[in-house]
């Protein structure tokens, strides 16, 4: 963390140590990627395991200000370590770049976030439901979205080109 | 004008040309690429995940993992009940390793509330988290096995697998979804002469791993379907995010039991087995070898386990014991709020990981100071293994999907949330 806010002082907005003793970093969104890949690529560092991506609904908390924030998990196989990146961003705009150039495992992660928080990646190829049905509307694991909310059964999607064998179909 | 000299234009004649139909044989065939689905339940795919695989004549064009059918809303449904009411949700996880993922979980709570455990309960753990590993390793292997056409090595993993269960059902009263696991300690303590059963189940599995070894390891089906096959090499499976016996394959030696030791793993002494090539082969022996260190690891901890508590003796975390809750007001008191309201553990933040039998299995907390969480994130292992698939098998021939399936395990439980 040293060294990141050595190197990338603009990037980092705000640094603690929670309770436990881990060591987060505050970043601004528009300079995750450099952050990222400073970490990534840096000889003394190499946060290279990608670990998981997930985000936190502010909205019953105090400080809500900017309602989400991203959380980012790396671990370096070289220091033992794990590093907590955190990106703050707001509800009117949940846009972060995306990470998917620099770690391919970013890609599933960065779908789950959208699939249940709405948070958008810019730059990620295919950003689109992974657990969730397309049809779904809102996003579930957003605080206000209520816990008994019930989604109506959509029909069965029609499938184009698909051939069935010649079995009993036209036969009536 | 003569034909002589130009024999190739004449029609070919069938009574005497062994290739005379051959033009007309190839106008036949499919050349389009083929769509098909594998799933949501295939027998060859270990949990419900639905392949859109598109073929090229045998070799796979693209492939894509739709997940999602066993989605419950684990997360949504933590933030909405009580601390200790999230095990039994943790169980159903992964529920051959359920008293991991439990145990898990607590280690990220305790961490949060600053609790250290009693050392019974650490060893407990430890116990419980091999006999689970060893569990999860079995079913992968012998699933393997019988994929690969094996049925006997099958056989023999469910034997020693039915043995564990046994044992785990004498421990916890349940033999799969355990909900072993309090916050501060463990449930309840090991049962008269269960040590003497174990060892002796340990025995016979043992026997039962030679045996699976000498009728899977050197079977030349099952090397030829799985040597080779389903390659990851170490930069990649880094990069997808890869842990645990996936990522030892490749002949990268991390295992969190040796990098940041949690409860009493120090003590003991064991090998972390890794591959070298990254292939179905290697990911089999890794988790072959690693069943034999948990057999090792079982032995230790049950020969060394200290006398004493189970569990914090503090009211505000663990429950008080039945005579107190019978006999005096604090302790009715205590009972109740703990049930009604939950432990109250302070707010803030924490990400803490164990090596789950399938890798790193990571819990992101967040508390605002309540009775429930307010914020659960798993980092299953199984998701990063299972993104990297369409990596592993694009370009490679439909039959090598059916072993990488195999090896790499993936639990839809975790997958899927």
């Amino acid at each position: 963390m040293d060294r990141v806010s050595a190197q990338l002082p603009e990037a980092v907005a705000d640094r603690y140590v929670d309770r436990t003793g881990g060591a987060w970093a505050v970043i601004h969104a528009d300079s995750l990627p450099k952050v990222a890949a400073f970490l990534k690529n840096d000889p003394e560092l190499e946060f290279k395991l990608f670990g998981s991506i997930d985000a936190v609904d502010r909205l019953h908390l105090a400080e809500c200000d900017p309602r989400f924030e991203v959380v980012y998990f790396l671990y370096s196989l070289k220091r033992n370590e794990h590093v907590r990146l955190k990106v703050r961003v707001s509800e009117s705009t949940p846009v972060v770049p995306s990470l998917t150039s620099l770690f391919r495992g970013a890609n599933w992660w960065e779908r789950l976030t959208f699939d249940f928080y709405g948070i958008r990646f810019d730059g990620h190829p295919d950003l689109r439901r992974i657990l969730l049905y397309e049809e779904f509307q809102g996003y579930p694991l957003r605080k206000d979205y209520a816990l008994r909310d019930r989604q109506p059964l959509i029909p069965e999607r029609p499938i184009k080109d698909i051939f069935r064998g010649p079995g009993t179909s036209g036969i009536s | 004008m003569s034909d002589h000299g130009k024999p190739q234009t004449e029609a070919p004649n069938p009574d005497t040309d062994a290739y005379a139909h051959e033009s007309e044989l190839e106008s036949h065939l499919q050349t389009k690429r083929m769509v098909i689905n594998m799933g949501p339940s295939h027998p060859a795919t270990h949990g419900t995940v639905r392949l859109k695989v598109e073929l090229e004549g045998e070799t796979i064009v693209k492939i894509d993992p739709e997940i999602g059918f066993l989605h419950r809303g684990f997360q949504k449904s933590c933030e909405n009940v009580t601390w200790t009411q999230c095990l039994p949700y943790t169980d159903r996880l992964n529920y051959l390793s359920s008293m991991m993922n439990n145990f898990g979980f607590l280690n990220a709570v305790e961490k949060l509330i600053g609790l250290e455990i009693p050392e019974r309960a650490q060893y407990i753990r430890v116990i419980g988290s091999e006999l689970h590993r060893l569990q999860d390793h079995l079913t992968c292997v012998g699933a393997t096995g019988l994929e690969m056409g094996g049925f006997a090595p099958f056989l023999f993993a469910m034997e020693f697998r039915e043995l564990i269960h046994d044992r785990v059902a004498e421990l916890t009263g349940a033999r799969l979804t355990t909900s072993f696991g309090r916050v501060g300690g463990i449930n309840r303590d090991l049962p008269e002469g269960w040590i003497p059963k174990v060892h002796k189940s340990l025995d016979r599995g043992l026997e039962l791993i030679d045996e699976m070894d000498a009728l899977l390891t050197r079977n030349r089906i099952f090397v030829d379907r799985t040597k080779g096959t389903g390659v990851i090499n170490a930069e990649d499976a880094i990069d997808f995010g890869y842990t645990g016996p996936a990522l030892r394959a490749c002949g990268v030696n991390y295992d969190i039991r040796k990098a940041k030791p949690y409860w009493v793993y120090d003590r003991f002494d064991f090998k972390v087995p890794v591959g070298e090539h990254g292939d179905n082969y290697d990911r089999y022996l890794v988790r072959l070898e690693e069943m034999r260190q948990s057999v090792l690891i079982l032995r230790q901890a049950m020969d060394t386990i200290p006398a004493g508590p189970i569990i914090v003796d503090d009211w505000r975390i663990a429950l008080p014991p039945k005579p107190e809750v019978y006999g005096t007001i604090e302790g009715v008191m205590s009972h109740f709020k703990l049930v009604m309201e939950g432990i109250q553990v302070p707010a803030g933040e924490v990400y803490d990981a164990t090596e789950a039998s399938n890798g790193e299995l990571g819990w992101y907390i967040v508390s605002d100071g309540g009775g429930r969480p307010y914020k659960v994130h798993v980092r299953a292992p199984g998701f990063p293994v299972l993104a990297a698939v369409p990596h592993i098998i694009e370009g490679k021939m439909l039959a090598d999907l059916i072993p990488t399936f195999d090896t790499i395990n993936m639990i839809g439980g975790e997958v899927e949330q």
